[in-house]
C-alpha cells in the first residue's frame, strides 16, 4: 500500500485535457445524430410504410435491450468484417449517435402523438402538405414537448461516452489509462476523471436547464 | 450466418448469461439498501444527514459508472481495498445503482398526498406509525414502475464490468469475437440472451405495476 499523492497528476494535466476535448467532440457529434436519427426514426415508424418501419421497429428493439457496449463491439468489428473500414473515432460517434437515438426515437413517438390532432387539421386545411405539416407544426412541437427528456439522454450520454475508451478511442478515460500505464497511480487518475466529467455534467445540466426555461418562456 | 460455430460457443453463453444474472441480483438488492439509506438520510431531519445523501447522489450520478468501478477495482489496492473481479463488480454497480434507486424512492414517498400524512397524525398514530402503515404502503405502490426501470438499466449495465474482467455475457462475447472475428454471429448470441433477461424483467414489472397501480 503506497501513500496517495496527487500530484502525480500534474505532468499529465495537457493529456487529459485533450482527453477532455475529445470527451465533447463524441458528446456532441452523438448528440447531434441521435437528435435528428431520433426524429428520423420516431417519424417512420409512425408513418413510414410497413417495409421501413418494421425493420426500424426490429432495431429500436435491438438496441433497447442490450447493453451500449456490446453495440460499439458489433459496430467497430462488424463493419470492419463487411468490408468497411472505418476508424475507431467514427466506430465510437456511430455506435453512440445510434444507440441514443433509439432513446430519443421513443421519447419522439410519444410526443409526435400528444401533438393535438387540430394542429394538423389547422395545417392540412389551409394547405400544407403532409411533409410540411410535420416539418413545419408537428415535430417543432414535439421536439419542444419532450425537451427535458432528450435532454436526460444527452446527459446520460456524456457519461456513457467513457465506454469508447474501450475500442481505443483516445477521450477522457483513455487518456488516464496512458498516464497510469507510465505511473501506475490508477487511484490518483481515475479520481481526477471522475471530478472532470463530474464539471462538464454540472455545465451540462447548468446549460440544459437555461434552455429548458427559455422554451418554457416562449411557449 | 455461421450456424454451426453459434451451436458450438453457445454453452459457454449460457454459463456467461447466468454470471450476468448473477451480478445483477447481487447489485440490485445492494442498490435497494443503499438507496433505502440515502434516501432515509435526504429525507431526515438532519442537516448533515441531508447534505450526505443529496452529496453521495450527486457524486454517484454525476460521473460515470465505468469510472466508479476502475476507481474501486484498479484504484482500490492503493488504499487497502482489495477486491476480486466478481466482488469488485457487484458493491461497484450496487452503490451506483443505489444513487439513482434512492431518487425513486424518494420520488414514491414524495408522491403520497400530504393529506395522507396529516389524517393519519390527527386520528393519533404516532410519526412512525404513520410511514409504516400509511405512507410507505402506498409509496411502494408508486416505486414498482421506476425501480423496475432502474433494474432494467442495471441489467444492460452490468455489461461494464466485463472492463474489470468478470466472465460474463458481454466479457465473453468481447473474447469469442477476437477469436472467431464472427461479430455478427456472436452479437447475436449474446443480444438474444440480454434480451430474454431485460424483456423479462420488463415483462415483470408491467405485471407487477398494473397489478397494484393505484386506481
Amino acid at each position: 500500500m503506497q501513500g496517495l499523492d496527487f500530484s502525480v497528476v500534474t505532468p499529465y494535466t495537457d493529456i487529459l485535457l485533450m482527453g477532455v476535448w475529445w470527451t465533447v467532440v463524441l458528446t456532441v457529434t452523438g448528440a447531434v445524430i441521435s437528435f435528428f436519427f431520433g426524429i428520423f426514426f420516431a417519424v417512420a415508424v409512425l408513418y413510414a410504410p410497413k417495409v421501413i418501419a418494421y425493420p426500424i421497429r426490429f432495431f429500436m428493439w435491438l438496441f433497447m435491450g442490450t447493453p451500449l457496449l456490446l453495440q460499439l463491439f458489433l459496430i467497430y468489428f462488424g463493419l470492419s468484417q463487411i468490408g468497411i473500414n472505418i476508424p475507431a473515432l467514427a466506430a465510437g460517434i456511430i455506435g453512440l449517435g445510434l444507440h441514443f437515438a433509439v432513446y430519443n426515437a421513443d421519447v419522439m413517438r410519444a410526443g409526435i402523438v400528444s401533438v393535438d390532432v387540430g394542429q394538423t387539421e389547422g395545417a392540412r386545411s389551409i394547405g400544407f402538405g403532409r411533409f410540411q405539416t410535420l416539418r413545419y407544426v408537428v415535430i417543432p412541437q414535439a421536439v419542444r414537448n419532450t425537451l427535458p427528456s432528450i435532454g436526460n439522454n444527452l446527459i446520460v450520454l456524456l457519461k456513457e461516452s467513457s465506454l469508447v475508451s474501450i475500442i481505443g478511442i483516445a477521450e477522457l478515460v483513455h487518456s488516464a489509462q496512458l498516464a497510469i500505464s507510465e505511473t501506475f497511480r490508477p487511484f490518483e487518475f481515475y479520481i481526477t476523471v471522475a471530478a472532470l466529467y463530474y464539471v462538464l455534467n454540472l455545465v451540462l445540466e447548468t446549460g440544459l436547464r437555461q434552455v429548458e426555461k427559455q422554451v418554457e418562456v416562449t411557449r | 450466418m455461421d450456424f454451426p460455430l453459434m451451436l458450438r460457443v453457445f454453452p459457454f453463453f449460457v454459463e456467461a448469461a447466468w454470471v450476468t444474472v448473477q451480478i445483477s441480483v447481487l447489485s440490485l438488492l445492494l442498490g435497494l439498501v443503499v438507496a433505502a439509506v440515502i434516501a432515509s438520510a435526504k429525507m431526515s431531519g438532519s442537516f448533515v444527514l441531508r447534505a450526505f445523501g443529496s452529496l453521495y447522489v450527486s457524486v454517484f450520478r454525476g460521473t460515470p459508472c465505468l469510472i466508479q468501478l476502475f476507481v474501486l477495482y484498479f484504484g482500490g489496492p492503493q488504499i487497502g481495498i482489495n477486491l476480486d473481479p466478481f466482488a469488485a463488480g457487484v458493491i461497484g454497480l450496487g452503490l451506483n445503482i443505489g444513487a439513482y434507486m434512492a431518487e425513486s424512492i424518494r420520488g414514491g414517498i414524495l408522491g403520497v398526498d400530504r393529506g395522507q400524512v396529516e389524517a393519519a397524525r390527527t386520528i393519533g398514530f404516532s410519526k412512525l406509525q404513520t410511514l409504516r402503515l400509511v405512507v410507505l404502503p402506498q409509496a411502494a405502490r408508486l416505486m414498482i414502475r421506476p425501480l423496475g426501470v432502474n433494474a432494467v438499466g442495471l441489467i444492460k449495465g452490468s455489461a461494464l464490468v466485463s472492463t474489470i474482467s468478470v466472465v460474463e455475457l458481454t466479457y465473453t462475447a468481447q473474447r469469442f469475437i477476437g477469436s472467431t472475428y464472427k461479430p455478427f454471429e456472436i452479437f447475436g448470441i449474446a443480444a438474444l440472451l440480454y434480451m430474454i433477461i431485460v424483456y423479462a424483467v420488463a415483462r415483470a414489472v408491467d405485471v407487477l405495476d398494473r397489478r397494484y397501480a393505484i386506481n
